[in-house]
């Protein structure tokens, strides 16, 4: 990274995170780079996927058991919880909600998306491991819906994530939320859900949209 | 019999439990599903979810104990497998049992624990350290009134070998020890309420409170091996409340009958009591079990 880049970057950093001394308990000075010494500083690396039965096998079961992280960014969340209600019951789908990233597959964008969210939102992403999908619920993140013209919250949700299945709806009812979940399985199995390699492949695109529009980046490239 | 065909049965064993344990999964799954009056999931999800997790394409470590933890906590749950006599009688299914074996396999209950707080711990995340400190503390507490009622039926046949002390209930119910000790029986029967982590007992890893616990941070392959362990270990501890206090199994057709209704006792009792906090639940087990334990003995020492 050059000189200029890297001096405009560590304008935005936290104090913590910026490169500072720190005594020890023998009162010696150690020099701490908190974004290369405390995080992972590698890329992710495309894992390619099997051939043949073994992967439409694998596929099937991916499909069948969708674990979606509960984490909501806009008005959408609130349509999320009736789905386990026995009224529509989602778990008979094989869908269950995972509160830790690590262990989910599935992450919703649950309507408009606040660029404050959005760090959030990368992050969460980042987290999850590699099979994992994106839904994206309502008119706001296909288009900005009616915050197209708001000044802090982004319009195309897929100029910064790779989307699998939009829901579209200003909201769409738990009812569309289960369609979009078949929708999703029927891509999965069809082994066309290959977002999370598509966004390694991609990653300066998309990296260089993020940045555009988070302005105060203290985060590592690439959080683990 | 030769070491040879053992270790062949003793595999076979362990394939029928840990089969038997994720079924078992699924049907308990689908009746609290019932009961809040929903279709759930299918008696199969449990596999697929297993199949899912070992097909996780990218892994992260954060170091060697990180690896270890679900190793040690599978070997817990395999370890208490080993020594467990499954079917009376029977040589092919008595495993590796021999005359000490219920010393050992109290000891293996705790091992397992033991490693996934230091694998765990290494994840570094917050939820880990505090649903592990809550997981050891309560587990401390449970295992106070559950070895009462172990060393109760020690004195009571005169022996700590689990294939003798099946052996002594044979012959009909009225030799069962949950009617020649039933105060043994009732302080284990509420220690077993904790060990299985259902609702009253269960904020070791209650997604509300602390998401998820111990096993934050571990997924994929890592997670896969805790959910076979979790399906070895509920049929495996049932196995040994059943050998020791409802007269062990003749084939596999009891087994499976008997080690489902001693689980089914906890999730009973979880789907009617709501969930205790850490600090109601390690004095619950510290009042009403320890007394009923320390009266199981001093009933025999009179």
């Amino acid at each position: 990274m050059s000189e200029k880049k890297q001096t405009e970057q560590d304008k935005f950093l936290a104090p913590e995170n910026k490169k500072h001394t720190v005594i020890g308990p023998d009162g010696e000075e150690i020099q701490v780079d908190p974004l290369n010494d405390y995080f992972c500083t590698d890329l992710p690396k495309v894992e390619a996927p099997y051939k043949g039965v073994l992967e439409k096998f694998l596929n099937w079961a991916r499909a069948e058991s969708l674990w979606v992280l509960s984490y909501g960014t806009g008005c959408g969340s609130i349509e999320l919880p009736p789905l386990f209600s026995p009224r529509f019951d989602a778990y008979r789908f094989g869908v269950a909600m995972r509160p830790t990233p690590r262990q989910s597959g599935v992450l919703i964008i649950s309507g408009y998306l606040a660029v404050k969210t959005l760090k959030r939102v990368i992050r969460s992403y980042e987290q999850m491991q590699n099979p994992k999908y994106v839904i994206a619920l309502g008119s706001c993140t296909i288009n900005g819906g009616m915050y197209w013209d708001s000044y802090n919250t982004i319009n195309r949700l897929d100029h910064y994530l790779p989307v699998d299945v939009y829901i579209a709806g200003c909201m769409p009812r738990p009812e569309a939320i289960l369609a979009g979940f078949n929708k999703l399985k029927e891509r999965i199995k069809s082994g066309n859900a290959e977002g999370a390699n598509e966004y390694i492949e991609k990653l300066e695109w998309y990296k260089a949209n993020q940045k555009k529009i988070i302005k105060d980046w203290n985060m590592p490239t690439y959080n683990w | 019999m030769n070491i040879f065909p053992r270790i062949v049965f003793v595999l076979l064993g362990l394939f029928i439990v840990l089969n038997w344990g994720l079924i078992m999964a699924g049907i308990i799954r689908k009746i609290i599903a019932r009961l809040g009056m929903r279709r759930g999931i299918k008696v199969f999800q449990p596999y697929i979810n297993l199949i899912k997790n070992y097909s996780i394409r990218s892994q992260l470590s954060h170091g060697v104990m990180f690896y270890l933890g679900p190793v040690f906590r599978l070997s817990g749950g395999v370890g208490i497998f080993l020594f467990m006599p499954l079917i009376y009688g029977s040589d092919y299914w008595s495993n590796f049992s021999f005359t000490g074996d219920l010393i050992l396999i109290t000891y293996f209950m705790f091992f397992g624990m033991l490693g996934m707080a230091l694998g765990a711990g290494e994840g570094g995340h917050p939820y880990s350290a505090i649903g592990i400190s809550r997981g050891l503390a309560q587990f401390t507490a449970i295992e106070v009134p559950m070895t009462l009622a172990i060393l109760s039926i020690a004195i009571q046949y005169q022996t700590l070998s689990i294939s003798e002390i099946v052996a002594a209930q044979q012959g009909g119910i009225q030799n069962w020890t949950m009617v020649t000790n039933p105060l043994a029986t009732i302080a284990a029967m509420l220690s077993f309420l904790g060990a299985m982590g259902h609702s009253p007992f269960n904020v070791v890893m209650a997604p509300q409170e602390n998401p998820v616990g111990p096993p934050t941070e571990y997924h994929g392959t890592f997670l896969g091996v805790l959910q076979t362990n979790r399906a070895i270990l509920h049929v495996i501890e049932a196995v040994l409340y059943m050998n020791l206090f409802f007269g062990g199994a003749s084939n596999w057709g009891v087994l499976i009958i008997k080690t489902f209704l001693i689980y089914f006792w906890s999730v009973f009792v979880g789907m009617v009591f709501p969930r205790f906090r850490v600090d109601q639940s390690i004095p619950w087990f510290l009042k009403i079990p320890l007394v009923i334990g320390i009266a199981a003995i001093v009933v025999f020492i009179i």
